[in-house]
Protein backbone atom coordinates (compact mmCIF):
# COMPACT_ATOMS: atom_id res chain seq x y z
CA UNK A 1 0.00 0.00 0.00
CA UNK A 2 2.83 2.50 0.84
CA UNK A 3 4.24 1.89 -2.71
CA UNK A 4 0.90 2.85 -4.35
CA UNK A 5 0.37 5.85 -2.10
CA UNK A 6 3.86 7.12 -3.20
CA UNK A 7 3.36 6.89 -7.26
CA UNK A 8 -0.11 8.68 -6.79
CA UNK A 9 1.30 11.51 -5.36
CA UNK A 10 4.51 11.91 -7.38
CA UNK A 11 2.86 10.30 -10.33
CA UNK A 12 1.30 13.67 -12.07
CA UNK A 13 -1.98 11.26 -13.41
CA UNK A 14 0.18 8.57 -14.33
CA UNK A 15 -0.99 5.23 -13.14
CA UNK A 16 0.75 3.19 -10.23
CA UNK A 17 3.26 0.68 -12.04
CA UNK A 18 1.94 -2.81 -10.94
CA UNK A 19 4.06 -3.03 -7.77
CA UNK A 20 7.77 -1.77 -8.38
CA UNK A 21 10.04 -3.30 -6.23
CA UNK A 22 12.83 -1.40 -6.00
CA UNK A 23 14.39 -2.85 -3.16
CA UNK A 24 17.18 -5.85 -3.42
CA UNK A 25 16.45 -5.06 -7.44
CA UNK A 26 20.03 -6.93 -8.64
CA UNK A 27 19.68 -9.55 -6.43
CA UNK A 28 16.39 -10.37 -7.81
CA UNK A 29 17.44 -9.56 -11.20
CA UNK A 30 19.97 -12.07 -10.89
CA UNK A 31 17.99 -14.84 -9.35
CA UNK A 32 15.47 -13.99 -12.53
CA UNK A 33 18.89 -14.58 -14.96
CA UNK A 34 19.69 -17.78 -12.96
CA UNK A 35 16.19 -19.09 -13.33
CA UNK A 36 15.62 -18.15 -17.03
CA UNK A 37 19.37 -20.06 -17.82
CA UNK A 38 18.20 -23.07 -15.94
CA UNK A 39 14.85 -23.30 -17.80
CA UNK A 40 16.43 -22.86 -20.97
CA UNK A 41 18.89 -25.50 -19.91
CA UNK A 42 15.95 -27.98 -19.36
CA UNK A 43 14.31 -26.84 -22.68
CA UNK A 44 17.47 -27.69 -24.75
CA UNK A 45 17.15 -31.15 -22.57
CA UNK A 46 13.76 -32.15 -23.13
CA UNK A 47 14.31 -30.75 -26.93
CA UNK A 48 17.23 -33.28 -27.28
CA UNK A 49 15.50 -35.91 -25.19
CA UNK A 50 12.31 -36.21 -27.68
CA UNK A 51 13.35 -38.01 -31.07
CA UNK A 52 14.89 -40.82 -29.27
CA UNK A 53 12.05 -41.03 -26.65
CA UNK A 54 9.17 -41.25 -29.58
CA UNK A 55 11.63 -44.13 -30.98
CA UNK A 56 11.71 -45.91 -28.07
CA UNK A 57 8.25 -45.69 -27.27
CA UNK A 58 6.87 -46.78 -30.82
CA UNK A 59 9.08 -49.43 -31.64
CA UNK A 60 10.35 -51.29 -27.97
CA UNK A 61 7.71 -50.44 -25.58
CA UNK A 62 4.73 -51.15 -27.92
CA UNK A 63 6.69 -52.55 -30.15
CA UNK A 64 5.03 -51.86 -33.33
CA UNK A 65 7.00 -53.56 -36.34
CA UNK A 66 9.18 -51.15 -38.07
CA UNK A 67 8.21 -49.75 -41.49
CA UNK A 68 4.54 -50.86 -40.59
CA UNK A 69 1.87 -47.44 -41.46
CA UNK A 70 0.88 -47.21 -37.72
CA UNK A 71 4.41 -47.30 -36.62
CA UNK A 72 5.35 -44.58 -39.03
CA UNK A 73 2.41 -42.70 -38.17
CA UNK A 74 2.88 -42.89 -34.13
CA UNK A 75 6.45 -42.04 -34.11
CA UNK A 76 5.43 -39.08 -36.30
CA UNK A 77 3.10 -38.05 -33.68
CA UNK A 78 5.45 -38.47 -30.91
CA UNK A 79 8.07 -36.92 -32.06
CA UNK A 80 5.96 -33.29 -33.78
CA UNK A 81 3.92 -33.18 -30.80
CA UNK A 82 5.96 -32.21 -28.16
CA UNK A 83 8.70 -30.42 -30.64
CA UNK A 84 6.23 -28.04 -32.16
CA UNK A 85 4.99 -27.60 -28.13
CA UNK A 86 8.80 -27.11 -27.23
CA UNK A 87 9.45 -24.55 -29.97
CA UNK A 88 6.09 -22.90 -29.27
CA UNK A 89 6.93 -22.35 -26.02
CA UNK A 90 10.25 -20.78 -26.45
CA UNK A 91 9.35 -18.34 -29.34
CA UNK A 92 6.13 -16.94 -28.01
CA UNK A 93 8.29 -16.30 -24.82
CA UNK A 94 10.90 -14.49 -26.59
CA UNK A 95 8.18 -12.69 -29.19
CA UNK A 96 6.44 -11.69 -25.90
CA UNK A 97 9.36 -9.72 -23.82
CA UNK A 98 10.37 -8.01 -27.86
CA UNK A 99 6.31 -7.16 -27.86
CA UNK A 100 6.65 -5.89 -24.49
CA UNK A 101 8.97 -2.89 -25.92
CA UNK A 102 6.29 -2.43 -28.20
CA UNK A 103 2.87 -1.22 -27.73
CA UNK A 104 0.09 -0.06 -30.34
CA UNK A 105 0.40 3.34 -29.28
CA UNK A 106 4.41 3.70 -29.88
CA UNK A 107 3.63 2.07 -33.29
CA UNK A 108 1.29 4.93 -33.83
CA UNK A 109 3.89 7.37 -32.66
CA UNK A 110 6.04 5.74 -34.91
CA UNK A 111 4.68 5.77 -38.10
CA UNK A 112 1.91 9.25 -37.69
CA UNK A 113 3.27 11.48 -40.75
CA UNK A 114 5.24 8.81 -41.91
CA UNK A 115 4.74 9.06 -45.57
CA UNK A 116 4.12 6.19 -47.74
CA UNK A 117 7.34 3.26 -49.08
CA UNK A 118 9.53 4.20 -45.76
CA UNK A 119 5.74 4.04 -43.59
CA UNK A 120 4.60 1.02 -45.48
CA UNK A 121 7.75 -0.69 -44.97
CA UNK A 122 8.31 0.63 -41.24
CA UNK A 123 4.44 -0.15 -40.83
CA UNK A 124 4.87 -4.09 -42.15
CA UNK A 125 8.11 -4.47 -39.54
CA UNK A 126 6.06 -3.42 -36.55
CA UNK A 127 3.28 -4.54 -37.77
CA UNK A 128 5.29 -8.36 -36.62
CA UNK A 129 5.95 -6.79 -33.32
CA UNK A 130 3.49 -5.22 -32.17
CA UNK A 131 1.03 -7.46 -30.31
CA UNK A 132 -2.57 -7.37 -31.97
CA UNK A 133 -5.50 -9.50 -32.02
CA UNK A 134 -8.03 -9.26 -34.59
CA UNK A 135 -10.71 -7.89 -32.15
CA UNK A 136 -8.64 -4.98 -31.89
CA UNK A 137 -8.68 -3.82 -35.83
CA UNK A 138 -11.42 -1.11 -35.02
CA UNK A 139 -9.81 0.76 -32.89
CA UNK A 140 -6.37 0.30 -33.79
CA UNK A 141 -7.78 1.49 -37.81
CA UNK A 142 -9.59 4.47 -36.13
CA UNK A 143 -6.35 5.44 -34.19
CA UNK A 144 -4.01 5.36 -36.62
CA UNK A 145 -6.58 7.13 -39.79
CA UNK A 146 -7.37 9.82 -36.91
CA UNK A 147 -3.90 10.55 -36.34
CA UNK A 148 -2.63 11.06 -39.53
CA UNK A 149 -1.32 7.37 -40.15
CA UNK A 150 -1.58 7.48 -44.21
CA UNK A 151 -4.25 5.28 -44.78
CA UNK A 152 -2.03 2.72 -47.22
CA UNK A 153 0.32 2.08 -44.12
CA UNK A 154 -2.43 1.45 -41.94
CA UNK A 155 -3.75 -1.10 -44.41
CA UNK A 156 0.27 -2.47 -44.42
CA UNK A 157 0.15 -2.73 -40.88
CA UNK A 158 -3.30 -4.41 -40.98
CA UNK A 159 -2.05 -7.11 -43.33
CA UNK A 160 1.53 -7.92 -41.64
CA UNK A 161 0.20 -8.19 -38.11
CA UNK A 162 -2.05 -11.33 -38.75
CA UNK A 163 -0.53 -12.99 -41.37
CA UNK A 164 3.29 -13.30 -40.12
CA UNK A 165 2.57 -14.09 -36.44
CA UNK A 166 4.97 -16.15 -34.02
CA UNK A 167 2.98 -19.02 -34.26
CA UNK A 168 2.70 -19.75 -38.07
CA UNK A 169 6.64 -18.90 -37.78
CA UNK A 170 7.26 -21.47 -35.08
CA UNK A 171 5.53 -23.85 -36.82
CA UNK A 172 7.05 -23.57 -40.40
CA UNK A 173 10.50 -23.29 -38.74
CA UNK A 174 9.52 -26.52 -36.58
CA UNK A 175 8.18 -28.28 -39.60
CA UNK A 176 10.16 -27.23 -42.79
CA UNK A 177 13.29 -25.33 -41.29
CA UNK A 178 14.09 -22.17 -40.95
CA UNK A 179 14.80 -21.24 -44.87
CA UNK A 180 10.87 -21.73 -45.28
CA UNK A 181 10.40 -19.92 -42.29
CA UNK A 182 12.67 -17.20 -43.26
CA UNK A 183 10.68 -17.09 -47.09
CA UNK A 184 7.53 -16.86 -45.53
CA UNK A 185 8.19 -13.81 -43.21
CA UNK A 186 9.94 -12.34 -46.21
CA UNK A 187 7.13 -12.92 -48.35
CA UNK A 188 4.42 -11.77 -46.11
CA UNK A 189 6.39 -8.79 -45.68
CA UNK A 190 6.86 -7.91 -49.48
CA UNK A 191 2.67 -8.81 -49.84
CA UNK A 192 1.98 -6.42 -46.61
CA UNK A 193 3.86 -3.49 -47.45
CA UNK A 194 2.75 -3.76 -51.78
CA UNK A 195 -0.79 -4.05 -51.27
CA UNK A 196 -0.86 -1.11 -48.63
CA UNK A 197 1.28 0.97 -50.74
CA UNK A 198 -1.22 0.26 -53.56
CA UNK A 199 -4.34 0.71 -51.83
CA UNK A 200 -3.11 4.63 -50.42
CA UNK A 201 -2.14 5.23 -54.15
CA UNK A 202 -5.62 4.44 -54.77
CA UNK A 203 -7.08 7.14 -52.57
CA UNK A 204 -9.91 5.19 -51.28
CA UNK A 205 -10.33 7.40 -48.23
CA UNK A 206 -14.26 8.00 -49.22
CA UNK A 207 -14.87 4.67 -48.31
CA UNK A 208 -14.00 4.90 -44.92
CA UNK A 209 -17.50 5.40 -42.72
CA UNK A 210 -18.24 8.76 -42.53
CA UNK A 211 -18.88 8.05 -37.89
CA UNK A 212 -14.72 7.32 -37.95
CA UNK A 213 -14.08 11.36 -38.91
CA UNK A 214 -16.63 12.38 -36.41
CA UNK A 215 -14.85 11.05 -33.85
CA UNK A 216 -12.84 13.43 -31.72
CA UNK A 217 -9.12 11.40 -30.52
CA UNK A 218 -7.67 13.35 -27.56
CA UNK A 219 -3.94 13.06 -27.50
CA UNK A 220 -2.68 9.38 -26.08
CA UNK A 221 -4.66 9.04 -23.28
CA UNK A 222 -3.64 5.45 -22.61
CA UNK A 223 -1.03 4.57 -19.77
CA UNK A 224 2.48 4.45 -20.70
CA UNK A 225 3.85 1.50 -19.14
CA UNK A 226 7.68 1.32 -17.95
CA UNK A 227 7.74 -2.13 -17.12
CA UNK A 228 10.65 -3.63 -14.99
CA UNK A 229 12.94 -6.60 -16.53
CA UNK A 230 10.84 -8.68 -13.85
CA UNK A 231 7.63 -7.13 -15.49
CA UNK A 232 9.10 -8.02 -19.22
CA UNK A 233 9.45 -11.62 -18.21
CA UNK A 234 6.34 -11.31 -16.42
CA UNK A 235 4.85 -10.22 -19.87
CA UNK A 236 6.59 -12.94 -21.67
CA UNK A 237 5.20 -15.67 -19.57
CA UNK A 238 1.74 -14.37 -19.85
CA UNK A 239 1.95 -14.39 -23.71
CA UNK A 240 2.91 -18.31 -23.70
CA UNK A 241 0.02 -18.90 -20.99
CA UNK A 242 -2.16 -16.89 -23.02
CA UNK A 243 -1.23 -18.18 -26.79
CA UNK A 244 0.29 -21.76 -26.09
CA UNK A 245 -3.07 -22.52 -23.64
CA UNK A 246 -5.13 -21.53 -26.75
CA UNK A 247 -3.20 -23.09 -29.30
CA UNK A 248 -1.90 -26.61 -28.02
CA UNK A 249 -5.28 -28.52 -29.11
CA UNK A 250 -5.45 -27.37 -32.30
CA UNK A 251 -1.20 -28.12 -33.06
CA UNK A 252 -2.08 -31.70 -31.62
CA UNK A 253 -5.40 -31.63 -33.90
CA UNK A 254 -3.35 -30.68 -36.60
CA UNK A 255 -0.29 -33.15 -36.19
CA UNK A 256 -2.88 -36.30 -35.59
CA UNK A 257 -4.73 -35.15 -39.17
CA UNK A 258 -0.90 -34.62 -40.59
CA UNK A 259 0.55 -38.11 -38.77
CA UNK A 260 -2.84 -40.16 -40.59
CA UNK A 261 -2.01 -38.25 -43.97
CA UNK A 262 1.88 -39.35 -43.07
CA UNK A 263 1.50 -43.19 -42.68
CA UNK A 264 -1.61 -43.85 -44.58
CA UNK A 265 -1.66 -41.67 -47.71
CA UNK A 266 -0.04 -43.11 -51.00
CA UNK A 267 3.16 -40.86 -51.93
CA UNK A 268 2.42 -38.60 -55.29
CA UNK A 269 -1.13 -38.78 -54.60
CA UNK A 270 -1.29 -34.45 -53.63
CA UNK A 271 1.07 -34.36 -56.87
CA UNK A 272 -2.45 -34.90 -59.01
CA UNK A 273 -3.96 -31.47 -57.86
CA UNK A 274 -1.90 -29.79 -55.74
CA UNK A 275 1.46 -30.50 -57.96
CA UNK A 276 3.63 -27.79 -59.70
CA UNK A 277 1.67 -28.38 -63.22
CA UNK A 278 -1.51 -27.55 -61.85
CA UNK A 279 -1.94 -24.21 -63.38
CA UNK A 280 -4.91 -23.47 -61.54
CA UNK A 281 -3.85 -24.82 -58.36
CA UNK A 282 -3.09 -21.64 -56.51
CA UNK A 283 -6.01 -19.38 -57.55
CA UNK A 284 -7.97 -22.31 -56.35
CA UNK A 285 -6.37 -22.48 -52.84
CA UNK A 286 -6.00 -19.00 -52.23
CA UNK A 287 -10.08 -18.99 -52.84
CA UNK A 288 -10.36 -21.80 -50.83
CA UNK A 289 -8.47 -20.85 -48.20
CA UNK A 290 -9.92 -16.89 -47.91
CA UNK A 291 -13.37 -18.18 -46.35
CA UNK A 292 -11.31 -20.25 -43.94
CA UNK A 293 -10.43 -19.15 -40.25
CA UNK A 294 -7.89 -21.08 -38.41
CA UNK A 295 -5.09 -20.44 -36.57
CA UNK A 296 -1.58 -21.30 -38.14
CA UNK A 297 -1.48 -24.12 -35.34
CA UNK A 298 -3.81 -25.98 -36.90
CA UNK A 299 -3.05 -25.65 -40.61
CA UNK A 300 0.83 -25.97 -40.74
CA UNK A 301 1.29 -29.83 -39.52
CA UNK A 302 -1.56 -30.57 -42.54
CA UNK A 303 0.14 -28.92 -45.13
CA UNK A 304 3.30 -30.14 -43.95
CA UNK A 305 2.09 -33.28 -44.74
CA UNK A 306 0.50 -32.53 -48.35
CA UNK A 307 3.48 -31.68 -49.46
CA UNK A 308 5.43 -35.11 -48.23
CA UNK A 309 2.50 -36.53 -50.60
CA UNK A 310 3.36 -34.39 -53.85
CA UNK A 311 1.72 -30.50 -53.18
CA UNK A 312 3.86 -28.19 -54.81
CA UNK A 313 5.27 -25.53 -51.83
CA UNK A 314 4.07 -22.34 -53.85
CA UNK A 315 0.57 -24.08 -53.76
CA UNK A 316 1.03 -24.79 -50.06
CA UNK A 317 2.12 -21.45 -48.76
CA UNK A 318 -0.55 -19.73 -50.66
CA UNK A 319 -3.32 -21.72 -48.79
CA UNK A 320 -1.29 -21.09 -45.84
CA UNK A 321 -1.35 -17.30 -46.59
CA UNK A 322 -4.93 -17.04 -47.53
CA UNK A 323 -6.27 -18.85 -44.55
CA UNK A 324 -4.46 -17.01 -41.51
CA UNK A 325 -3.47 -13.61 -43.57
CA UNK A 326 -7.53 -12.98 -44.61
CA UNK A 327 -10.42 -14.49 -43.06
CA UNK A 328 -13.81 -13.72 -42.71
CA UNK A 329 -14.18 -12.71 -39.31
CA UNK A 330 -11.60 -9.70 -39.83
CA UNK A 331 -13.88 -8.92 -42.66
CA UNK A 332 -16.92 -8.85 -40.75
CA UNK A 333 -15.22 -6.85 -37.91
CA UNK A 334 -14.09 -4.07 -40.44
CA UNK A 335 -16.81 -3.42 -42.26
CA UNK A 336 -17.72 -1.27 -39.21
CA UNK A 337 -15.31 1.13 -40.00
CA UNK A 338 -14.98 0.22 -44.38
CA UNK A 339 -17.59 0.52 -47.09
CA UNK A 340 -17.65 -2.38 -49.34
CA UNK A 341 -15.33 -1.14 -52.18
CA UNK A 342 -13.01 -0.47 -50.13
CA UNK A 343 -13.09 -4.00 -48.16
CA UNK A 344 -13.35 -5.34 -51.94
CA UNK A 345 -10.35 -3.85 -53.16
CA UNK A 346 -8.39 -4.72 -49.57
CA UNK A 347 -9.22 -8.11 -50.36
CA UNK A 348 -8.78 -8.31 -53.96
CA UNK A 349 -5.46 -6.63 -53.96
CA UNK A 350 -3.85 -9.34 -50.65
CA UNK A 351 -5.33 -12.34 -52.58
CA UNK A 352 -3.61 -11.29 -56.08
CA UNK A 353 -0.54 -10.80 -53.95
CA UNK A 354 -0.90 -14.20 -52.42
CA UNK A 355 -1.54 -15.78 -55.69
CA UNK A 356 1.25 -14.09 -58.03
CA UNK A 357 3.69 -15.10 -54.74
CA UNK A 358 2.56 -18.72 -54.77
CA UNK A 359 2.75 -19.06 -59.20
CA UNK A 360 6.48 -17.62 -58.09
CA UNK A 361 7.64 -19.94 -55.80
CA UNK A 362 6.03 -22.78 -57.71
CA UNK A 363 8.03 -21.81 -60.76
CA UNK A 364 11.37 -21.17 -59.29
CA UNK A 365 11.59 -23.92 -56.71
CA UNK B 1 -17.18 5.14 -8.65
CA UNK B 2 -17.93 3.72 -12.53
CA UNK B 3 -15.99 1.09 -13.62
CA UNK B 4 -16.35 0.52 -17.65
CA UNK B 5 -15.05 -2.64 -19.92
CA UNK B 6 -15.05 -1.30 -23.12
CA UNK B 7 -14.90 -4.21 -25.64
CA UNK B 8 -16.99 -5.51 -28.62
CA UNK B 9 -17.78 -8.68 -27.37
CA UNK B 10 -14.35 -10.68 -28.23
CA UNK B 11 -13.26 -13.63 -26.37
CA UNK B 12 -10.23 -11.33 -24.34
CA UNK B 13 -13.19 -8.48 -23.66
CA UNK B 14 -15.66 -11.32 -22.09
CA UNK B 15 -12.81 -12.56 -20.34
CA UNK B 16 -12.05 -9.02 -18.50
CA UNK B 17 -15.20 -8.58 -17.80
CA UNK B 18 -15.28 -11.49 -15.74
CA UNK B 19 -11.97 -11.14 -13.87
CA UNK B 20 -13.81 -7.47 -12.89
CA UNK B 21 -17.02 -8.80 -11.58
CA UNK B 22 -15.23 -11.39 -9.23
CA UNK B 23 -12.74 -8.55 -8.12
CA UNK B 24 -15.56 -6.36 -7.02
CA UNK B 25 -17.18 -9.33 -5.94
CA UNK B 26 -14.55 -10.22 -3.25
CA UNK B 27 -13.69 -7.03 -2.48
CA UNK B 28 -16.93 -6.29 -1.43
CA UNK B 29 -16.67 -2.43 -3.48
CA UNK B 30 -19.48 -0.49 -3.73
CA UNK B 31 -18.99 0.49 -8.02
CA UNK B 32 -21.06 -0.16 -11.01
CA UNK B 33 -19.79 -1.99 -13.59
CA UNK B 34 -20.58 -1.14 -16.71
CA UNK B 35 -19.88 -3.30 -20.50
CA UNK B 36 -19.71 -0.81 -23.02
CA UNK B 37 -19.98 -2.94 -26.08
CA UNK B 38 -20.58 -0.16 -28.97
CA UNK B 39 -17.93 0.57 -31.10
CA UNK B 40 -18.49 4.60 -31.38
CA UNK B 41 -18.69 4.88 -27.80
CA UNK B 42 -15.57 2.93 -27.20
CA UNK B 43 -13.82 5.33 -29.23
CA UNK B 44 -14.60 8.26 -27.21
CA UNK B 45 -11.78 7.03 -24.96
CA UNK B 46 -9.50 6.78 -27.95
CA UNK B 47 -7.88 3.38 -26.92
CA UNK B 48 -6.03 1.92 -29.53
CA UNK B 49 -6.57 -1.95 -28.36
CA UNK B 50 -9.54 -3.91 -27.02
CA UNK B 51 -10.20 -4.72 -24.15
CA UNK B 52 -9.77 -1.20 -22.28
CA UNK B 53 -10.69 -1.03 -18.30
CA UNK B 54 -12.17 2.51 -17.19
CA UNK B 55 -12.19 3.93 -13.40
CA UNK B 56 -13.86 6.71 -13.06
CA UNK B 57 -13.97 7.89 -16.99
CA UNK B 58 -9.69 7.54 -16.53
CA UNK B 59 -8.27 4.45 -19.04
CA UNK B 60 -6.32 2.70 -16.82
CA UNK B 61 -5.43 -0.35 -18.76
CA UNK B 62 -5.85 -1.24 -22.78
CA UNK B 63 -4.82 -3.84 -25.01
CA UNK B 64 -4.76 -6.81 -22.18
CA UNK B 65 -6.18 -9.48 -19.68
CA UNK B 66 -5.00 -8.57 -16.48
CA UNK B 67 -4.81 -10.91 -14.06
CA UNK B 68 -7.09 -10.56 -10.28
CA UNK B 69 -4.30 -9.40 -8.71
CA UNK B 70 -3.47 -6.72 -11.38
CA UNK B 71 -7.33 -5.62 -11.56
CA UNK B 72 -7.32 -5.34 -7.86
CA UNK B 73 -3.82 -3.47 -7.86
CA UNK B 74 -6.04 -1.02 -10.19
CA UNK B 75 -9.15 -0.39 -8.54
CA UNK B 76 -7.63 -0.01 -5.03
CA UNK B 77 -5.12 2.73 -6.67
CA UNK B 78 -7.58 4.32 -7.97
CA UNK B 79 -9.52 4.72 -4.48
CA UNK B 80 -6.73 6.01 -3.06
CA UNK B 81 -6.11 8.21 -5.68
CA UNK B 82 -9.83 9.76 -5.02
CA UNK B 83 -9.39 9.99 -1.48
CA UNK B 84 -6.27 12.45 -1.81
CA UNK B 85 -8.23 14.51 -4.07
Amino acid sequence: MIGKTEAGSCGCGTPAPAAPDYTGKSKSQKRLILLLGVGLALWVAIYLLIGPLADYITYSLIQLPAGSQLASSIAFFLYEAPKVILLLILIVFGVGIIRSYFTPEKTRQLLSGKREYVGNIMAGGLGIVTPFCSCSAVPLFIGFVETGVPLGVTFTFLIAAPMINEVAVVLLLGTFGWQIALLYIVTGLFIAITAGWIIGRLKLERHIESWVYEIKIADSTSPAEHLSFAGRINYGLNAVREIVGKVWPYVLAGIAVGAVIHGYVPEGLMASFMGKNVWWAVPAAVLLGIPMYSNAAGIVPIMQALMEKGAALGTTLAFMMAVIGLSLPETIILRKVLKWPLIGVFIGVVAIGIILIGYLFNAVL
Amino acid sequence: MIIKVLGPGCARCQNLEKVVREVVRSLKLDVRVEDVRDMKQIMQYSILATPALVIDEKVVMSGKVPTKKEVEQLITGAIADDKQE
